[in-house]
C-alpha cells in the first residue's frame, strides 16, 4: 500500500535559504517534499491528504548542527548516536555533523564507513562526518585526507586543539584545498592556550586560575589566515568568541577569501560570570569570556561574520565535572538549547528570526556541502515546528542526552520545539 | 646532421639546460645518436678522449648516474676516476671550495658533479680550469638527464615539439622536473606537471606548464607521462599522509593512464618505487615502458657531452 501525501497547514513557514516568511503549509509525499508555501492550505488539498494543523506555529528547515560529538565509537558511557539523535530531535536538530574525537579517532576510511553504518541503524536524525585532519588528532602527521573524502567525510578537523606545527599545517591546507574540504579548526594557540582553563580577566585573577589569553585566538586565526592566503583552503573557525578574532575575521572576509566562522550558544549567551563558585559545568573550550567580547560575538552574529552557530555538543560524565575546575573536563551538551538559547538573539531584538535561524540551517549545510538546511521541493522533509514564545526552565538531569553537562541548567529559556520530522516522519512530540 | 659536420658548441660547462638553446639541444642529442649507435656495436672503445682525466666527484649516493658517467667517459678513452663523499676528504670537513682547489691542482679536463645543494656546480665552475657538467644539483637541475629523456622521446616519436608531456610526482623537490620543463620548453613541448599541492612549488606555472592536482586530467591525451621518484621520507605525513593515499591518487596504473594517448611513452628517472608512483604492471611492459632505453641513452648522451666540452670550442 503506498503511503498517503501528508499535509502540515496553517504554519509559519522560515526557510532562510529563500528568505521567506509566510503562512501555509508543506505537503510530504514518501518523506520528501512534494510542495510547499502560502498555497498549501485547507481548502486547496488534493482528495486523500491526511491533514496536520500546525496551529501557526513555526515551520522550518531542521536544524544542521556543525560541530557535536557524539562519542560513539569508544566514549559511549559519555553518549551514543541513539541518545545523541534523541536530544538533536528534541533540540530541533535534523542533520549532525558528528566530530572525530572518538576512540579510534576517525581518521581512517575504514572508522568512517563503521559510523555511517552506526548512524543509520541507531540515530534518529542524519549523521555526517567530519574526519580528523592530523593523524590520531595528534597534531603530528597529516591524515589521509584524501581517502577520507571519498569515504565521504564531509570537512576534515583538528578537533580540540589547534595544530602547533605551522608547517604541517600549511601542508594540511595545501594538502585539503585539492580535494576541496573544509577544514574546520579550534581557533586557540596551544601554546598560549596550554594548562589555561579560563578566560584572562578580572574574574580569572580573582578566583585564582591559570588562564588563557584571549589574543591566543586573534593569534591562531591571524596565522591560519595567512596560510590560508598561500594555499587557497577552505578554511572554517569553528567558535570565535573575541572581539579581535573577530575582527580579525571581518577583514579577511573583505579581502575575499575563503573563510568562515562558527560560534557556540554559550558564547553568545554567557560570559565568565557564570564560573563564580567554580562551576564547572560553564568549563568549556575555549573559556567563557568577559561581558565585552561576549557582545563582540552577537555583533558579529548581526553583521555575518559569524556564520554558523553549532551547539559544539560534548558530552562529559559527571564524574569528570564533579572535581576541583582545573581538573573537570571542557565542555557542555547543547543539541537541545541550541535553539531556545539563540532565541534570545531573537527576543531580545538582536537579530530577526530567519537571520538566526540561517546560521543554523542552511549556512552550515552549505559549509559542509550538504544537501539540507532549505525547505526545497523534491528535498528529504527534515522539518520541525517550534513555538518561539513558550516559556520552560531547563532542567539537566530531564535532557535526553545521556550526560548531563548543560551550562543552562535552571536557566529560563523562551522558545520550544514542538516536533521534529525526519524524512517526514515525526521523530518526537515535545 | 652526422658527427662530420661542424660543430659549434659555444659553452664551456654543461650547468644547466637554461643556458642552453634548440641547436645546442639538437647538436648533443643528433651526437648521442651516433654514439647510441657505437654502444650496440662489439667495439664500443673510442680514442677521442686520450690523455684526458675526468673526476667524478659525488656529493650524493648514486650509481646508475656514475655508472653512467664512468663508462661513457672510458668508452671515450679518457681516465676516469671516481670520488664520493664517503671516502674523501669531505668528511674530514674541507669545504666544496678547497675540495676544488685540491682536484685542481691535479689538472683534470672535466670534473662531474653531484651534490645535495643548487649551485653547488656553479660555485665549483668558477673555481676551476676544467669544463664542469652538472650530474645533479639539489632540486635545481641534472642536465644530463633531461638531454637523455629528450633523445629517448625523440627515438619514440621521432620529435619533441607539440608532444604533450606530462611530468608526475614531487615536482618540489625534483631536479629532474626542472631540467626536463626547461628543456621540454625550449623545444616546444607542451608540459604538464602534475602531483599533490604539496608538492608542487607554489609559482610553479611561472615556469611555463600547464598545473595539475589530478592524475585523470593531467595525464589526458598526454604522448610522453613521465613518473618521478618519490622520496621516502618525505611520505611521512609531512608531504602525503601516506604511501597508500598517495599510490590511490598519482600512482601509475593502467586505470589512471587509460586516458592518456593509446601509444604513450611510460618513462622514470629511476630508481623506481614499485607500489608507490608506479605500478609494475605498467613498468615492466616493454611496449609502453621506455625505462631501459632511458638507461642505455643515458650513456650516449653522456658521451656527446664529454666529447663536445672536450672540444674546447668555447671562448
Amino acid at each position: 500500500m503506498s503511503k498517503p501525501i501528508r499535509a502540515l497547514i496553517n504554519a509559519r513557514l522560515l526557510d532562510p535559504a529563500t528568505n521567506t516568511d509566510v503562512q501555509g503549509g508543506v505537503l510530504i509525499e514518501k518523506g520528501k517534499i512534494l510542495d510547499w508555501g502560502a498555497h498549501i492550505k485547507k481548502g486547496s488539498l488534493p482528495d486523500g491528504v491526511k491533514v496536520e494543523d500546525c496551529n501557526g506555529y513555526c515551520l522550518a528547515p531542521g536544524l544542521v548542527d556543525a560541530h557535536a560529538y557524539l562519542c560513539e565509537p569508544g566514549k559511549e558511557h559519555r553518549e551514543t548516536m541513539m541518545t545523541a539523535g534523541m536530544a538533536a530531535a528534541a533540540g530541533g536538530v535534523t542533520t549532525i555533523n558528528a566530530f572525530p574525537a572518538t576512540e579510534p579517532v576517525i581518521d581512517d576510511p575504514a572508522i568512517v564507513e563503521m559510523v555511517r553504518r552506526r548512524a543509520k541503524t541507531t540515530c534518529a536524525v542524519n549523521v555526517y562526518i567530519t574526519g580528523a585532519l592530523p593523524k590520531g588528532l595528534l597534531g603530528e602527521e597529516m591524515a589521509e585526507m584524501g581517502l577520507l573524502s571519498e569515504a565521504g567525510v564531509v570537512a576534515v578537523s583538528d578537533g580540540q586543539f589547534a595544530i602547533s606545527n605551522i608547517n604541517l599545517m600549511r601542508r594540511a591546507l595545501a594538502y585539503s584545498s585539492m580535494f576541496d574540504l573544509p577544514v574546520i579548526v579550534h581557533a586557540e594557540d596551544p601554546a598560549l592556550a596550554a594548562g589555561g582553563v579560563i578566560t584572562g580577566g578580572r574574574t580569572a585573577t580573582f578566583m585564582g586560575l591559570k588562564s588563557v589569553p584571549t589574543c591566543a585566538e586573534a593569534i591562531l586565526v591571524e596565522r591560519d589566515i595567512r596560510l590560508v592566503k598561500m594555499t587557497g583552503a577552505r578554511w572554517h573557525a569553528a567558535h570565535l568568541s573575541t572581539k579581535d578574532a573577530l575582527d580579525t575575521m571581518r577583514r579577511a572576509k573583505n579581502d575575499g577569501l575563503n573563510v568562515t566562522a562558527g560560534t557556540a550558544p554559550h558564547y553568545h549567551a554567557l560570559n565568565d560570570l557564570e564560573l563564580g563558585e567554580y562551576r564547572t559545568f560553564a568549563r568549556v573550550s575555549p573559556p567563557l569570556r568577559e561581558e565585552e567580547e561576549r557582545l563582540a560575538v552577537i555583533e558579529a552574529i548581526k553583521d555575518g561574520t559569524i556564520d554558523v552557530i553549532s551547539s559544539q555538543h560534548l558530552p562529559q560524565s559527571a564524574d569528570s565535572k564533579r572535581v576541583p575546575f582545573a581538573q573537570a573536563k571542557p565542555g557542555v551538551i547543547g543539541l537541545e538549547t541550541m535553539l531556545p538559547v539563540s532565541l534570545r538573539l531573537y527576543h531580545n531584538g538582536d537579530v530577526d528570526l530567519l537571520r538566526l535561524l540561517y546560521t543554523m540551517t542552511i549556512a552550515p549545510a552549505k559549509l559542509l556541502g550538504l544537501e539540507a538546511g532549505a525547505i526545497k521541493k523534491g528535498a528529504d522533509a527534515d522539518l520541525f515546528l517550534f513555538d518561539t514564545e513558550k516559556p520552560w526552565q531547563v532542567d539537566g538531569d530531564a535532557l535526553l542526552s545521556k550526560s548531563k553537562n548543560t551550562a543552562f541548567d535552571g536557566h529560563l529559556l523562551q522558545g520550544r520545539v514542538l516536533k521534529t520530522f525526519v524524512r517526514g516522519k515525526a521523530v518526537i512530540e515535545l | 646532421m652526422t658527427n662530420t659536420d661542424p660543430i659549434r658548441f659555444a659553452h664551456r660547462h654543461l650547468l644547466d639546460i637554461a643556458r642552453l638553446n634548440a641547436t645546442d639541444i639538437n647538436q648533443i642529442l643528433s651526437l648521442a645518436e651516433h654514439y647510441a649507435e657505437i654502444a650496440r656495436t662489439p667495439d664500443k672503445k673510442r680514442d677521442l678522449l686520450r690523455g684526458k682525466t675526468q673526476i667524478n666527484l659525488f656529493f650524493e649516493n648514486s650509481t646508475r648516474t656514475r655508472t653512467s658517467f664512468e663508462l661513457a667517459g672510458k668508452r671515450l678513452g679518457a681516465d676516469v676516476i671516481n670520488m664520493s663523499v664517503g671516502s674523501s676528504s669531505v668528511k674530514k670537513g674541507e669545504t666544496l671550495i678547497d675540495t676544488a682547489m685540491t682536484l685542481n691542482a691535479m689538472h683534470p679536463d672535466v670534473l662531474v658533479i653531484r651534490h645535495g645543494d643548487s649551485g653547488a656546480p656553479h660555485l665549483l665552475a668558477q673555481k676551476v680550469d676544467c669544463a664542469v657538467i652538472n650530474g645533479g644539483d639539489g632540486s635545481h637541475e641534472h642536465p644530463t638527464q633531461a638531454l637523455l629523456d629528450a633523445l629517448t622521446i625523440r627515438r619514440r616519436k621521432g620529435r619533441l615539439e607539440g608532444l604533450i608531456v606530462a611530468i608526475c610526482g614531487d615536482i618540489q623537490h625534483s631536479r629532474v622536473a626542472r631540467s626536463n620543463i626547461a628543456l621540454l620548453n625550449i623545444m616546444g613541448a607542451r608540459v604538464r606537471i602534475v602531483g599533490p599541492t604539496t608538492l608542487i612549488p607554489s609559482n610553479a606555472a611561472k615556469m611555463g606548464v600547464e598545473v595539475y592536482n589530478k592524475m585523470s586530467e593531467g595525464l589526458k591525451d598526454a604522448d610522453i607521462v613521465m613518473m618521478l621518484r618519490l622520496q621516502t621520507e618525505r611520505m611521512q605525513g609531512s608531504f602525503v599522509p601516506s604511501i597508500r593515499e598517495y599510490f590511490h591518487f598519482f600512482g601509475l596504473d593502467k586505470e589512471k593512464l587509460s586516458v592518456a594517448k593509446p601509444d604513450a611513452l611510460i618513462m622514470h628517472p629511476g630508481p623506481m618505487n614499485r607500489g608507490v608512483e608506479i605500478d609494475s604492471e605498467i613498468a615492466d611492459d616493454l611496449n609502453i615502458s621506455a625505462i631501459s632505453e632511458q638507461v642505455e641513452m643515458g650513456v650516449a648522451v653522456r658521451m656527446a657531452c664529454l666529447d663536445l666540452l672536450s672540444r674546447g670550442t668555447a671562448a
